[in-house]
């Protein structure tokens, strides 16, 4: 399989592969590696300098390969109020009834791409595309833990509250996110989702 | 032993190196500002260089040891206070730290280290989410752990204990799709937007000429993002794990501790060097480190 890799600094590099698409436990166990940072397509892998090199990184990266029989995921169901302040105006952006979106929402299927922004935040593949909807104009100062947003073509929860601009259609009570737990978020790359209206 | 906390100062928190190993879950490593203060004290004191200790941002604070301690201070400079070498707080002994003199950042490290929770394997404070506390409050009591190493009286090479302000930098993954002029010749100003998770820099607008959209991807410690509107955005320890602006440059490992000394209204420039370069300077920063 060719591997593609890119610089990023001094002490990491970009394996340009999706997160499914290779093994990220030993992507991580690699001598020398201290972090990895899985994306849509791409998995940044973070390491000492003093310890290991990008041509070493590189090398043990390279020989790695995707897990052979693919276990399926764990499907997580999430139950969902589906009450958020932007749910009237982005049903009426699409010329759907706030209804309809829920629906819509409700019944695809979704993929954990990965985790970033903040911790615990999972994006989501699936959304429908009659439901992709920009950011707001301007980013909420606070938006509160457990709050459903959609932005683009992308869904996801908010695990903590933070600032953020993502349209808000419900919440969930569930926790997300413990840093006591191992591991810390309950979603997982791979992992299977579904929104279940509460 | 304990330290007590008439007065956390500006912005005082409980910091170690970190905890890497935690990007899949989105986690930041956090930890020191200034990695290179954190781990000389440290040295100077016989700990382990990730023992966690107090990091005190422009304004510190007033600290009360009711048992004494052997304390050590570094990073910015501190009013008539020895910095740079253990010394001796007697028991009921107060220390005002005051304003700092230069920097940003300054720390103080104890004897035996603050046995603080560790979450994920750090006592790290990482602010936004929580994780591993809050910032210090009035009346706050630490503990004081034991130790069974003697503090060092080495001294610590200039080089260790000055910052730079032309930080010098390794090429973005994104870095053709900018002019590198601008870039390079400019002079920025630290915002007062500034934190822990990334310092907002103010001054020529670096646009891209044909600005596509990137797809997100991870970003490293002290990358250089350049948003839209062209003021660059350098991500610190408390960083986002990933981001979807394009990335000119990223500050070297070496240089890292230097962002911890800007404070806003500093002058930063950028000097592009090679990876073969950047790996020379950590190896020496670390070999004078080992000295201690």
């Amino acid at each position: 399989m060719k591997r593609m890799f890119r610089y990023a600094s001094d002490q990491s590099l970009f394996l340009d592969l999706a997160p499914d698409a290779t093994d990220l436990h030993a992507l991580f166990h690699i001598p020398g590696v201290v972090n990895i940072h899985p994306a849509y397509a791409s998995i940044l892998l973070v390491f000492d300098p003093l310890r290991t090199s990008h041509d070493e990184v590189q090398r043990a990266a390279a020989a790695i390969q995707p897990p052979q029989s693919k276990a399926p995921r764990p499907l997580h169901q999430i139950p969902i109020h589906y009450d958020g302040p932007d749910l009237d105006s982005l049903a009426r952006l699409h010329n759907l009834s706030p209804g309809r979106v829920i629906e819509l929402h409700a019944a695809a299927n979704y993929t954990v791409a990965f985790l970033g922004f903040v911790p615990g935040f999972a994006y989501l593949h699936g959304l429908p595309a009659a439901l992709a909807t920009p950011r707001l104009p301007s980013p909420r100062k606070v938006v509160p833990a457990g709050s459903l947003g959609i932005a683009g073509d992308q869904t996801g929860i908010y695990p903590i509250a933070t600032p953020g601009g993502w349209q808000l259609i419900g919440h969930t009570t569930i926790e997300l996110f413990n840093p006591h737990n191992v591991p810390m978020s309950l979603l997982q790359p791979g992992d299977r989702v579904k929104f279940i209206p509460a | 032993m304990k330290i007590v906390i008439d007065n956390p100062g500006m912005f005082t928190t409980v910091q170690d190196l970190g905890r890497p190993g935690h990007g899949i879950d989105g986690v930041s490593r956090s930890g020191a500002a200034d990695p290179l203060a954190l781990r000389i004290a440290n040295r100077l004191l016989g700990n382990n260089e990730n023992t966690p200790a107090l990091e005190m941002t422009l304004l510190g604070g007033t600290f009360t040891f009711p048992q004494g301690a052997t304390i050590a201070l570094t990073g910015g400079r501190l009013p008539a206070l020895p910095m740079y070498r253990p010394f001796e707080i007697l028991p009921g002994q107060t220390i005002r730290t005051g304003t700092l003199e230069t920097g940003a950042r300054s720390y103080l490290a104890v004897r035996g280290g603050i046995p603080a929770k560790l979450v994920a394997g750090s006592a790290s404070t990482h602010v936004l989410s929580g994780l591993g506390g809050r910032p210090l409050r009035k009346g706050d009591v630490l503990p004081i752990g034991p130790s069974a190493s003697a503090p060092k009286t080495n001294p610590v090479p200039n080089s260790l204990t000055t910052y730079n302000t032309t930080l010098r930098v390794t090429a973005g993954p994104q870095s053709s799709s900018f002019p590198a002029n601008t870039f390079y010749h400019a002079e920025y100003l630290v915002s007062p937007d500034s934190n822990r998770m990334g310092l907002r820099l103010d001054g020529p607008a670096i646009l891209s000429p044909n600005p596509g959209q990137m797809v997100t991807e991870g970003v490293p410690l002290g990358a250089i993002q350049i948003p839209p509107h062209g003021q660059p955005i350098l991500l610190f320890v408390d960083q986002q794990t990933t981001g979807g602006y394009p990335k000119i440059a990223n500050v070297i490992t070496a240089d890292i501790p230097s962002i911890g000394q800007l404070r806003p209204g500093d002058r930063v420039r950028f000097q592009l060097v090679s990876n073969a370069e950047a790996q020379r300077l950590l190896r020496r920063q670390q070999s004078l480190i080992e000295t201690l």
